[in-house]
């Protein structure tokens, strides 16, 4: 695999190559050259299969870090293609007419990060949080439990307990100390 | 007669009707379906009877869970886990568990590597075996969903014997497994087998033979062999378009490299063909439980000892653990920032691809009659789809 870290390098400067496994590596390209990288390799190197994609909230860089991941049936190696995208306005290349699942990761990415990929089929409609009004859920700065309490109402006569200190109090007390 | 084949269309090139001409009627099928498990709805456009238009809504059952899991400890994400994909929990907890202890640099005892292998198959053997109640009942065929309900149940009192759940398990953790198997587990798992082994030779003599559903699943959302790398499809829905793809064979996990088996491959992917290739692999699920009985180790440790849950912190990294499911590659993407939360829990499952892009293109030109039948055909469950 140490020759697809040079091709990469030495074709789109991919940098941090890391062998996670002996069937699994990941690399980081610049996100302007992304829908090129991933192009190349479906189509040269043999990573024909998108398992999945998704985002990393990388709130102390002020970077969105986004995660495709590939295999190659061929080899049974699979590869992370790291990208990092500013937070303020994130714009990306859409792959939907690379792969036909595509579209569908990147309205995920849309809506729970606000991360855009203009020209994706359906990109700005609502996937999962129909009626959502919040801002986009998976942000780090969105911080769920406070959200909650000040959405909802508590219920009179029901009693919540801590799950962190319920384990350490009541489940776990020896090992607490 | 067979249905003339589809051929991929890029999505951008979707035509959507004028609604407004007065020749089509808009009609929701879902959320509830018995046929798969969770909800989820499909938005039909019909002209006559015959579906021109489909969009795949999900989010009735969304609870967070890559969001909850960021802010709470990793052992305490184990009950969560198991609930994105309530009929097969046991792939979460493999998957979750596999990961962490990937980073963690933990290695598993022996006997775990088998009771895990168990555990997966006779999750796969009991999930199929609901999938074909979903099956036949879309076409008609109530009995046999009664009859392979009933057999699934006597897989999941194996579960309770063995996990004390039935439902969720709980069973694969970190390190291992949770508990040994009790006295006499392995007799009665193998009288459980030879109970379902006859039941699927009653099925496919009822099911597989019987003219109506023939006619009605031959042909019906076939996906030609070129789709499986163009919209990721994996698992059953692949290897029966002759895709010859199993993770449990080609990336050799737990104890499957020393089982004896070979995965099962087709030459039709539709909804006929699907039908035929999982009966085959529940055959197979009880081969290899077969084997694993024989196989296991009957002393050792099947836990390794961990580090206090409560201050387990594991290294920085990231990896990402596939298994093969039922329906395809099942998958955790964990990132770790070196505290006692995971900076990100990503869950890739085979419905996102198979239930949106892959039903919103073959659902087009289906008669609605035939539209249930279909997309129970392609093995959906929504919960993995919203996390």
């Amino acid at each position: 695999m140490n020759e697809l870290a040079t091709r990469l390098a030495g074709r789109y400067g991919a940098r941090d190559w890391h062998d996670q496994r002996k069937d699994l590596a990941a690399a980081t390209v610049d996100v302007a050259r992304i829908r090129d990288v991933m192009a190349w390799l479906r189509d040269e190197e043999g990573y024909r299969h998108l398992s999945f994609m998704t985002a990393i909230d990388n709130i102390e860089r002020g970077v969105f870090t986004l995660a495709y991941a590939l295999r190659n049936h061929g080899t049974g190696h699979g590869l992370i293609i790291h990208a990092d995208v500013g937070r303020d306005d994130p714009k990306v290349d859409s792959i939907h007419l690379l792969w036909g699942q595509a579209w569908t990761y990147q309205r995920e990415m849309k809506e729970w990060y606000g991360i855009d990929f203009p020209g994706s089929p359906r990109v700005d409609e609502e996937f999962v949080l129909e009626g959502w009004e919040g801002p986009p859920m998976m942000r780090r700065d969105f911080d769920s439990l406070a959200y909650s309490d000040a959405t909802y109402a508590e219920r009179p006569g029901r009693v919540t307990h801590d799950p962190a200190a319920h384990m350490r109090d009541r489940l776990f007390p020896e090992a607490a100390r | 007669m067979r249905r003339e084949k589809q051929h991929a269309v890029p999505p951008a090139e979707r035509a959507t009707p004028d609604l407004d001409s007065g020749k089509y009627l808009v009609m929701w099928q879902g959320p509830q379906h018995p046929g798969i498990t969770g909800n989820m709805s499909l938005r039909l456009v019909a002209e006559g009877d015959t579906v021109v238009d489909c969009e795949t809504h999900v989010g009735y059952l969304h609870r967070g869970f890559e969001k909850l899991m960021e802010r709470r400890l990793y052992m305490q994400n184990f009950p969560l886990v198991c609930r994105i994909a309530v009929p097969e929990p046991d792939f979460n907890e493999y998957c979750y568990a596999a990961a962490l202890e990937e980073l963690a640099g933990v290695v598993i005892p022996e006997k775990a590597v088998w009771l895990r292998t168990l555990s997966l198959e006779m999750i796969r053997l009991a999930s199929f075996l609901m999938w074909i109640g979903g099956q036949a009942g879309a076409f008609g065929h109530g009995t046999i969903a009664q009859w392979s309900v009933t057999m699934r149940d006597y897989v999941l009192d194996l579960f309770e014997e063995l996990t004390g759940g039935r439902i969720y398990h709980m069973y694969i953790i970190p390190g291992g497994v949770r508990g040994d198997v009790p006295a006499g587990f392995w007799k009665r798992v193998l009288a459980t087998m030879d109970v379902v082994e006859k039941n699927l030779d009653d099925i496919e003599l009822v099911m597989f033979h019987n003219a109506v559903f023939k006619a009605r699943a031959e042909g019906l959302g076939y996906i030609p062999r070129d789709w499986v790398d163009q919209y990721g499809i994996t698992g059953p829905n692949a290897r029966a378009a002759g895709a010859g793809r199993d993770l449990r064979k080609d990336s050799g996990y737990l104890a499957y490299p020393r089982l004896s088996f070979e995965p099962l491959v087709g030459t039709e992917s539709d909804a006929y063909g699907r039908a035929r290739l999982r009966l085959g692999e529940m055959y197979q699920a009880i081969d290899l439980i077969r084997q694993i009985v024989d196989r296991t180790p009957a002393n050792g440790p099947f836990r390794e000892k961990l580090p206090n849950p409560l201050h387990w912190k594991i290294p920085a990294g990231e990896t990402y653990v596939a298994a093969e499911c039922t329906r395809g590659e099942y998958g955790f993407y964990v990132v770790s920032d070196g505290s006692d939360k995971p900076r990100r829990v990503a869950v890739r499952g085979p419905s996102y691809t198979h239930a949106v892009s892959v039903m919103e293109r073959l659902v087009r030109g289906v008669n609605i009659a035939d539209v249930a039948g279909l997309m129970v055909s392609l093995h959906t469950y929504p919960p993995e789809i919203e996390r």
